[in-house]
């Protein structure tokens, strides 16, 4: 199965790399975001920061987004899913290869954008000394957002296999994304004072080993269950008649 | 090998209310050319689906190549290639990229895959434009790309759904004189739908005509023809007035004359010579300037199977 999934992997960084108008920058213009900006405006604090690992979680999803909607929508709407299904690959050959490219790409981005913000910070605001992330800290936005991106590119990929086209999966993505932002903003807006003292201090008293064991935990099961829903929804003869 | 590459059983698909395929029953046997003929609509690339295991039938059995269609599909896609209802080519990829994907996908060592992707553009006369973007290329050229695709790794059986269109004339007769060759030499079995009938003549050692999803005949193209009206005989002259054609029509040989466009146009029955009939032309009056002699065609076959049906 790794020889079939790597010859999806081959052909969709061969579309990738061929681009289509404006979308072949869209990787350095998130990476010249989240890699040079954002960092340049955080300054020192950059490295050191619990923002930097959230905002590391961010970068991820938003590579995600900005191609895994066309993975399967994409390959309907150009019509080539159909050939592709009738040849000799498998259902998990072909969800593992497209899924793969996905977490490569959006992963890669998110660490090139880590590496490429601390050159940066040093560079503004190094004053002699090289600034580095702490161990811990790079340890767990790593393995983070390497999780957040399979998680999101599972999601991702449900939604582009139903959709029949591109632009109806990235609305369904970007509604969707939107929707879990704010009702996290507002849910925690919405609780009393008492009750967000009490959720902020007991945040605050948690370790960064213990904060990151806990997200890491929760991230992979939910990487599980999604993967587990995508294999099941993957169904050739389902997607023949979509 | 077992002799028969394709054969069904009371195969059927609905959906919903449509009856996509009903009841079909076929036999191919291994290294020929069947022709499956049909208006739009009339359950060809369904069966095409059902075969290749895309699709489960609702009743009824298929097996392909040995393979039962539902238990084995993925062996019969191992031993397949497909040229479905549309293209199917990676349109930001070159054409080059694009049969190096398909190589990589049917598991082709480097060397051979590289081997065979320049053997066939060439010989489709595509090698010189490999690195270009294959959407910028004409619906022709990426027809044939798309042929090449199903060839690539020389399958057993090889399923072409309307092969020719888009292609000119030229590229046309090229790809007939492929497909016999591929059946003819290697042993392979290629399944074809086309609406172009005189290719369906050309190529195919047997047709099926399938209407609303029932299949109406298989046949050769001679046999199918013959079911339509035998032989027929055109002679172009002058003087063929009601009397003479109700002489003619009142002939045991003949079936039908009637005339058109000037011309006469007569129908027979049976092997019985043509000579006398020309004679009676000519004793009642009748100036012959030139006599053709034929068979009723396929395309007047498969016309007179729809106006049966209908």
């Amino acid at each position: 199965m790794i020889r079939d999934a790597s010859a999806v992997v081959w052909k969709e960084a061969h579309e990738l790399m061929a681009g289509a108008g404006r979308g072949k920058y869209t990787p350095f213009i998130l990476v010249a975001i989240y890699g040079v900006f954002i960092p340049l405006q955080a300054g020192k604090k950059w490295v050191d920061s619990y923002e930097t690992i959230f905002l590391g979680l961010i970068i991820s999803v938003f590579m995600v987004l900005s191609i895994v909607a066309d993975t399967f929508a994409g390959e309907r709407e150009r019509h080539t899913l159909e050939t592709l299904l009738a040849s000799r690959l498998s259902d998990r050959s072909i969800l593992v290869g497209k899924m793969a490219t996905v977490v490569i790409y959006a992963w890669g981005l998110t660490l090139a954008s880590l590496i490429i913000g601390l050159f940066a910070v040093n560079l503004s605001a190094g004053g002699g000394t090289f600034l580095m992330y702490p161990a811990s800290r790079a340890i767990a936005v790593v393995v983070m957002s390497l999780l957040m991106a399979i998680l999101a590119s599972g999601v991702g990929v449900l939604v582009s296999l139903r959709a029949s086209t591109v632009r109806q999966a990235q609305q369904q993505l970007t509604i969707g994304w939107v929707a879990i932002t704010f009702a996290l903003a507002f849910g925690f807006k919405g609780l009393s004072p008492q009750s967000r003292t009490h959720l902020l201090h007991w945040f605050n008293s948690l370790s960064l080993v213990r904060l990151t064991v806990g997200v890491v935990v929760i991230l992979i099961l939910l990487d599980l269950f999604v993967l587990v829903v995508d294999a099941f929804e993957f169904q050739r003869a389902r997607l023949i008649l979509d | 090998m077992s002799c028969i590459a394709i054969q069904t059983s009371g195969l059927s698909r609905s959906f919903g209310a449509v009856h996509a395929v009903d009841d079909v029953s076929l036999q191919v046997p291994t290294g020929t050319i069947f022709g499956f003929l049909g208006p739009n609509g009339s359950g060809k690339t369904t069966t095409i689906r059902l075969l290749l295991g895309l699709l489960e039938p609702d009743r009824g059995s298929a097996t392909v190549l040995g393979f039962d269609t539902r238990k084995d599909a993925d062996s019969i896609r191992q031993r397949t290639g497909a040229l479905l209802e549309h293209a199917g080519l990676y349109e930001r990829l070159s054409a080059e990229d694009n049969l190096e994907f398909y190589a990589r996908v049917w598991q082709m060592p480097a060397s051979t895959r590289q081997e065979r992707v320049k053997e066939l553009l060439t010989h489709l006369g595509l090698w010189e434009r490999r690195s270009e973007q294959v959407g910028t290329w004409s619906r022709g050229m990426k027809q044939k790309l798309a042929v090449a695709r199903t060839m690539l790794h020389r399958p057993d059986l090889i399923f072409l759904d309307e092969p020719t269109a888009g292609l000119d004339p030229v590229a046309s007769a090229a790809l007939r004189q492929d497909l016999t060759s591929l059946a003819d030499k290697e042993g392979v079995t290629v399944f074809l739908t086309t609406h172009n009938l005189p290719e369906a003549e050309a190529v195919c050692d047997q047709v099926g005509v399938i209407r609303q999803g029932r299949l109406l005949a298989v046949d050769t193209p001679s046999g199918l023809r013959d079911h339509a009206g035998g032989r027929k005989v055109e002679v172009a002259g002058s003087g063929f007035n009601p009397e003479v054609l109700s002489e003619l029509r009142q002939r045991p040989e003949v079936a039908d004359a009637a005339a058109q466009n000037g011309n006469l146009i007569i129908s027979l029955q049976g092997d019985e010579p043509v000579a006398p009939l020309v004679r009676l032309l000519v004793e009642s009056g009748c100036e012959i300037e030139e006599v053709r002699k034929g068979a009723a065609s396929l395309e007047a076959a498969f016309l007179a199977l729809m106006e049966r049906e209908a």
